[in-house]
């Protein structure tokens, strides 16, 4: 039970982070390894608030928008100074990580003693006493139904649609009279936040920042996009994809965001399993890699186009 | 009133490929106006429409809109009073968003792009009503992602988005030159009924001399960055395409092939 707990928990956090690279990876079709940094950066800005008693509720908003603001300089860097996709986010992946270590003072900065989200009192007089124990994931599922509500209505707004335009043919954001830069810029933001978002998550659940936690931060995002994409968004059930509005059939599968979620968990079981298997803690980045790779290789062997960036 | 002064462009400049494509050009367009514009391959037609939109930057010289200067206006910005449709159909349209949307982000240009619903369902009906003159049956599929859709029926959607809103020019570049024949007539029969209804200040590049003759009311033949005939009203009614190929011919032998 306590390892289906923990796949959930992780799962749904880095189904936060999966939101934000889908964002950049699949709408976008920006490679942006920034999230290397954010992530991090998330979780960095995070545990300096806590310990300054900043209220808890309040980090994930803070998180959110000094997320969003490294996704503009790395927008700022690829759409104004002209620097290649791939390399901006490089550039702002490596300069976050000394950035993370100045906001954070070292390299592990634990914030056990404090109050977190997930001491929320009002919850905790609600909850019956059998729910308990599954206060956190709760909190967690809460939380990532949140954005994944929260951008399912962005991408639905005159904005979002521009969103989706720019990078599925950004000459026609232009022929819009719209500034596909600044498009790109907004959506990078937007990711970044939701990335930084996640980690300010995850320091508060695991109870500090760990400036590692980032290194390969975008290969997990990318994997549980691409589970997601890939397994679940053309899965139709009997009797529920096919709605009809006025005669006419509406082509419905799973909304790519509530597919990405799921391929976060699905993937968070992979890793869960491989551990059980017997791989040691300290070979996690590897088990992470390899499971990605393989996703890669099975969704190739599919006979559908893959786009590989990183 | 779309003013083209002394334009100066090389392309490759200070480079061993350096080539001039325009050496002192200028061309005024007036209001109303239907230029079809043919020429050579190389002759400078799409680099005219490329200068036009602001999709290349010039060397010297300056382009006026309604005698407002906007040599240095970026691209994006002289769109608000431009519509464009490229030859390759894709590039008017979103594919992996639904007809219905596509038809909305076009519907919304000129308009803020803020956080209000992407679609106004009020407007669905009108989206219908303008599919359904294109006469594709493409009224019944708002719900179809448009990359799903055949070339002719993505032009089609593309110049009928392209014009939804209040612009004053239409810049076709060579936009039925990847679509077959039938589909072709139907796409031009549709922007010269654009055009007329909506009295659209228009510039067609073309290689299909037959258009060129039919459609427009001025006529301008291209070659090596000049425009080597240029006819209007009375004297462009009466051009036939044999005085065209004649033309053609005698730029080729001059070229020396």
């Amino acid at each position: 039970m306590s390892i289906i707990i923990g796949i959930l928990e992780e799962g749904l956090i880095y189904a936060i982070l999966a939101l934000g690279v889908y964002i950049t990876y699949k709408i976008l079709d920006f490679p942006d390894l920034s999230v290397d940094g954010t992530f991090p950066l998330g979780a960095a800005v995070t545990a300096m608030l806590i310990l300054k008693d900043v209220p808890p509720l309040l980090t994930l908003l803070l998180a959110f928008l000094v997320g969003a603001l490294a996704g503009c300089i790395t927008g700022f860097i690829h759409v104004k100074l002209r620097v290649r996709d791939l390399l901006s986010g490089i550039i702002m992946m490596t300069a976050l990580y000394s950035v993370n270590l100045r906001i954070a003072g070292k390299a592990n900065l634990p914030i056990f003693s404090k109050k977190t989200i997930f001491d929320n009192t009002l919850l905790q007089q609600i909850l019956p006493e059998a729910g308990k124990p599954y206060r956190v994931t709760l909190i967690l599922l809460l939380i990532t139904l949140l954005c994944k509500i929260l951008l399912d209505q962005y991408l639905n707004t005159r904005s979002g649609y521009l969103l989706r335009a720019v990078g599925d043919n950004d000459g026609l954001v232009t022929s819009l009279a719209k500034d596909k830069g600044l498009v790109k810029l907004v959506g990078l933001a937007i990711a970044n936040g939701f990335v930084a978002l996640a980690g300010c998550v995850y320091c508060q659940q695991k109870g500090f920042f760990e400036i590692s936690t980032g290194t390969g931060a975008i290969v997990i995002g990318l994997a549980n996009v691409i589970i997601g994409t890939k397994l679940f968004k053309n899965l139709r059930l009997p009797g529920w994809s096919a709605s009809s509005k006025n005669g006419e059939k509406r082509q419905r599968g799973m909304k790519a965001t509530t597919a990405v979620i799921l391929g976060s968990l699905v993937y968070r079981a992979c890793v869960a399993l491989a551990i059980a298997l017997g791989m040691a803690a300290s070979d996690l980045k590897l088990v992470t890699s390899v499971l990605f790779l393989i996703i890669l290789v099975m969704s190739n062997q599919k006979g559908k186009k893959v786009t590989v960036h990183a | 009133m779309l003013e083209l002064k002394h334009i100066q462009k090389y392309y490759n400049a200070g480079t061993v490929h350096e080539m001039c494509m325009f050496n002192d050009f200028s061309m005024k367009i007036a209001d109303g106006e239907f230029v079809s514009v043919v020429g050579s391959n190389g002759s400078g037609k799409t680099s005219l429409l490329n200068l036009i939109c602001g999709s290349i930057p010039l060397d010297s010289g300056s382009i006026c809109m309604n005698d407002v200067d906007i040599t240095h206006m970026p691209e994006y910005r002289r769109q608000r009073r431009i519509g464009r449709v490229y030859q390759n159909p894709a590039m008017g349209t979103c594919p992996s968003m639904t007809i219905l949307e596509n038809m909305s982000l076009a519907d919304n240009k000129g308009k803020p792009f803020n956080l209000r619903r992407g679609t106004d369902k009020r407007r669905i009906d009108f989206y219908r009503e303008q599919l359904r003159f294109l006469g594709l049956g493409l009224e019944d599929k708002l719900y179809v992602k448009v990359g799903v859709l055949s070339g002719g029926q993505r032009q089609a959607m593309a110049l009928l988005m392209s014009t939804m809103t209040d612009i004053e020019f239409l810049i076709l570049d060579e936009h039925t030159a990847a679509l077959d024949p039938k589909t072709a007539e139907t796409i031009m029969e549709l922007t010269g009924k654009v055009v007329r209804e909506k009295n659209l200040t228009t510039i067609m590049v073309t290689h299909n001399l037959r258009y060129a003759v039919e459609y427009g009311n001025r006529l301008v033949m291209m070659h090596q960055g000049q425009a080597i005939l240029d006819e209007k009203g009375e004297a462009k009614a009466s051009i036939r395409i044999e005085d065209i190929l004649d033309k053609f011919n005698e730029i080729s032998i001059e070229c020396g092939n």
